[in-house]
């Protein structure tokens, strides 16, 4: 999601390196924090440990458990798991040893690297982490070693460690555990050496992931729906229907006559909040409010009209973020024009775990128990709405059941709702703010829908020479506190990505976007830009190949193979062609048509990540495609745990599927149309497709793993399509043309 | 009054006979395990098994439970179920994981069954579980795997 906000890391506040390798040791009483629950993984850190004996990022107790404070959500990609296996390497633990927590609201400690702020986003998990938490491992590793040499009068140097024990030549041997509290006492050392990569026993092999047995017996205390706390409500919230509308009126007495409904509060500016002792009285109760609304000032066009709108939008000029050469002249004199106008719907996160988040607010102090992923905004936006100091708000951080980029907004929005209600409620009560699902598909936050008009001109032996791009987008940044960083002349970065960086070698491109007020909030969705900066830069290759009658790999190779004269660029696209060969390998690319099915190939950039994939779909009796398999190469960088990152495209290819195929979200006169799982239609185990996926070895630094996955699916389909039929899916979801 | 037998362990809960299993369940007895994702039967994270069968505890009113056995993932155990959570473990399933209980709970309703189920049984199953992490892949593998393991 926000990962272009790494250029922030300008402007905010640098993190000093300071604290954390100087950190001294706290005298008391060492290491206290064993295991608050049975299981491995769990991760409720309430009251999170004052004492950073080994660095904020890890504790060890007197039992031998290494406790890894994770800066980060997991909310299913796994970093969890990442950032203990980092600390494990350094620390040669062994993995039974390993636990996970979340690490508390603290900007200074627990800041992403990336973006200076404390937040997870941008699939920047592990890449901001992976020197920091290896260092911490290491740092950690000499204060236990320390210890030891010091009780056994031996030097530090005769001193090993494997699988968590400590032992020296002489015989002698200690757990972890032994020497916890001793070593928390001495100073941190100011320097510490990492392992090189040929050491690696965890990195890059395998590493168990620490949250699986817990999601297997479903643990109590894991995800923010599970919360109970002693005398909770539960509040559910009426929003308006129309975004922007307003409450005119209502009436609870129906409401407020269920059993369990506890009382009906207006939340000015949000909606009407039902508290209920507990979910089910708080749903009935709200199913029986009458509400009127204000909808004058409301967005109440219809997405029908939207798009009409896009489209005349496209059709004119915009501001330009892309300029090399002269395009127009380029087609003009192109031996060959294609072009083609994409559509994109507004789309839903609709991750399974709704949004949800319990509050207590106790005189000048609150608590906050939810899968928190922007704690630093959060944070302070709970102290604003509750006018109180941004250190009296306390953040409990739990698994995420899923996001997409859903759980962190720049209004902080479920934040906001939650805080407004325990306000206007005023008394000392925990209150749990829960979203249906029917809450969750209509709330807004969506991918942005978008319309992109492209026309490409080839010469007379097939080659590119020039490219018109135009993007009509609503924008994810402005009006929010990050236009500043994200927004220059015109254009968010985040509508471009994809496009501004396409490194086929193309001589003439030029680009413009228009963005265009709506007032449907939208938000980062899995990879940001480039599912349809992606979708249509691949699938226009495609278009580009079928009429130059070149096979669409080979077209690709071409465009990828010429020097640019710009290093980054060269650099693309060598690790384009890597994994592009290494899928042409997997799924024995021998052209698109294949037997009786069709394939399609994709590659596309995000996050650093390179991923290329291969789509073979059968066509079904009546015309639609079911897709059968999908091959998929990827190149992050050094991969710590290769097969979380098979499981994150595995995952972000099914991801991506349901929306090519299925998931849109329409408004009429500015209602949501979609409300739940049967009109927001998901992917289903018999429409997922065998999926194959191989990490290319690399020792470039590690990039991204939960989004890059997702971008190249799309077009690999449409292009499979295109083989088959003839002609381009360039209208989303497929459902809408009859061929899903 | 509603008396339900969860777990083995008879249980007598204050609430309207309307009320869904799945709010009994998670709010009235906090056993969480057993997950809200959709409300309509359209998901599958409430699946539990009543008398042995898996049902969407969403669209269950509690009082239609009455006198029948409710097993949930927190009590889920026998051969099937066994083999099910190994399988998940062994090949790492659980992604978010919010999905998995419903998951375990529709897979081990189905090996009881099907010992040996082929794909279209796995498909036919399944189909009412949806996992928006998209751990299908694994998913299967994993019913594969437990099904093997039920044999040896
Ligand atoms: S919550 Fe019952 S099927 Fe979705
Ligand atoms: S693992 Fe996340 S929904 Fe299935």
């Amino acid at each position: 999601m926000f990962h272009v906000m790494k250029r922030m890391q300008d402007a905010a506040a640098r993190p000093t390196r300071r604290n954390f390798l100087k950190m001294s040791a706290v005298a008391a009483g060492g290491l206290v924090v064993g295991s608050r629950l049975a299981l491995p993984g769990a991760a409720l850190a309430e009251g999170a440990a004052a004492e950073d004996a080994f660095t904020p990022f890890i504790r060890i107790s007197p039992d031998g458990l290494v406790t890894v404070l994770n800066k980060h959500l997991d909310m299913g990609q796994g970093n969890a798991t990442g950032l203990a296996t980092l600390v494990a390497e350094e620390l040669d633990a062994s993995p039974e040893q390993m636990r996970a927590e979340f690490a508390p609201a603290d900007v200074e400690r627990y800041k992403n690297l990336a973006f200076g702020m404390q937040g997870t986003g941008g699939s920047t998990a592990i890449a901001n982490s992976f020197e920091q938490y290896r260092k911490a491992g290491a740092t950690a590793r000499a204060m236990l070693v320390a210890a030891a040499a010091k009780a056994w009068g031996v030097p530090t140097g005769e001193i090993t460690i494997s699988g968590g024990t400590l032992s020296h030549a002489s015989g002698k041997s200690g757990t972890f555990g032994e020497f916890a509290e001793a070593a928390a006492k001495l100073e941190a050392p100011a320097e510490v050496t990492l392992k090189s990569p040929d050491q690696w026993v965890y990195i890059g092999k395998s590493f168990p992931r620490l949250d699986v047995p817990n999601k297997t017996v479903g643990a109590p205390n894991t995800y923010g729906m599970d919360v109970q706390r002693d005398n909770m409500l539960v509040a559910v919230l009426t929003r308006p229907l129309a975004f922007g509308a307003k409450v005119k009126s209502f009436n609870a007495d129906t409401a407020k006559a269920v059993k369990g409904v506890v009382d009906v509060i207006d939340v000015p500016g949000h909606g009407v909040a039902v508290l209920a002792t507990s979910t089910w009285p708080a749903i009935k109760g709200r199913e029986a409010l009458e509400i009127e609304w204000d909808e004058a000032g409301a967005e109440t066009r219809s997405s029908d009209a939207l798009f009409a709108e896009y489209r005349e939008l496209a059709d004119t000029a915009g501001p330009v973020f892309r300029d090399d050469g002269d395009a127009e002249a380029a087609i003009a004199g192109a031996a060959t024009v294609v072009e083609q106008v994409f559509e994109f719907p507004y789309l839903a996160h609709g991750m399974m775990e709704p949004m949800v988040l319990t509050i207590h607010v106790e005189g000048d102090r609150a608590t906050l128990w939810y899968p928190s992923q922007f704690q630093t905004v959060d944070q302070q936006t709970a102290a604003t709405v509750l006018g109180i100091p941004v250190q009296n708000v306390t953040i409990n951080t739990l698994y995420g059941g899923g996001s997409f980029g859903r759980r962190t907004s720049p209004d902080a929005r479920h934040i906001v709702e939650a805080a407004s209600i325990a306000k206007i409620w005023g008394k000392s009560q925990p209150i749990k703010l829960v979203y249906t699902r029917e809450d969750d598909t209509r709330a807004g936050y969506y991918r942005p829908m978008g319309v992109h008009k492209v026309r490409a001109g080839l010469d007379a032996d097939g080659n590119l020479v020039g490219w018109h791009h135009r993007i009509v987008q609503q924008s994810l940044m402005s009006g929010t506190f990050f236009e500043q960083f994200m927004v220059h002349d015109g254009i968010d970065e985040t509508s471009v990505e994809g496009v501004k960086d396409a490194s086929y070698a193309i001589p003439a491109f030029h680009a413009e976007l228009h963005s265009p007020k709506v007032g449907v909030p939208v938000l980062w969705w899995r990879s940001v830009g480039h599912t349809q900066t992606g979708y249509v830069v691949e699938a226009m290759m495609d278009k580009a190949a079928h009429a130059a009658g070149v096979d669409p790999l080979e077209f690709r190779r071409r465009h990828l193979s010429q020097p640019s004269g710009i290093a980054e660029r060269d650099k693309d696209n060598a690790r384009k062609l890597g994994v592009l060969d290494k899928v042409a390998e997997m799924s024995g690319w021998s052209g698109a048509q294949h037997g009786d099915r069709f394939r399609g190939i994709a590659v596309h950039k995000s996050f650093n990540t390179y991923v290329a994939e291969v789509a073979e779909v059968s066509r079904r009796e009546d015309g639609t495609f079911k897709v059968e398999n999908v091959w998929c190469a990827v190149d992050c960088g050094v991969a710590v745990n290769p097969d979380n990152v098979k499981a994150q495209m595995e995952g972000g290819i099914g991801y991506g599927l349901a929306a090519v195929l299925f998931s849109e979200i329409t408004l009429t006169d500015g209602h949501v149309d979609q409300l739940n799982f049967d009109t927001y239609r998901p992917l289903r185990i018999e429409e997922m497709p065998k999926v194959v996926v191989e990490v290319l070895a690399s020792a470039e630094a590690p990039s991204g793993a939960g989004e890059p996955g997702t971008p190249p699916v799309g077009p690999a389909v449409a292009n499979a399509i295109l083989a088959a039929t003839g002609e381009l899916p360039a209208v989303l979801p497929l459902t809408k043309a009859g061929l899903a | 009054m509603i008396r339900l037998n969860i777990n083995g362990e008879d249980r007598e809960i204050d609430v309207d006979a309307d009320t869904p299993l799945l709010w009994v369940l998670r709010d009235e007895l906090g056993m969480t395990g057993t997950k809200y994702g959709c409300g309509i039967a359209a998901c599958g994270a409430c699946t539990v098994h009543l008398d042995g069968m898996a049902v969407r505890s969403c669209q269950t009113m509690a009082s239609d439970a009455e006198g029948m056995a409710i097993v949930t993932i927190e009590g889920v155990d026998g051969k099937a179920a066994s083999a099910v959570q190994a399988a998940w473990r062994e090949l790492e399933v659980p992604q978010c994981g919010y999905c998995q209980s419903g998951q375990i709970l529709a897979a081990t309703a189905l090996l009881a069954e099907t010992p040996k189920p082929s794909d279209e049984d796995i498909d036919m199953a399944m189909s009412g579980n949806v996992c928006r992490c998209a751990t299908y892949t694994r998913i299967r593998a994993a019913i594969h795997r437990a099904a093997e393991t039920m044999e040896g």
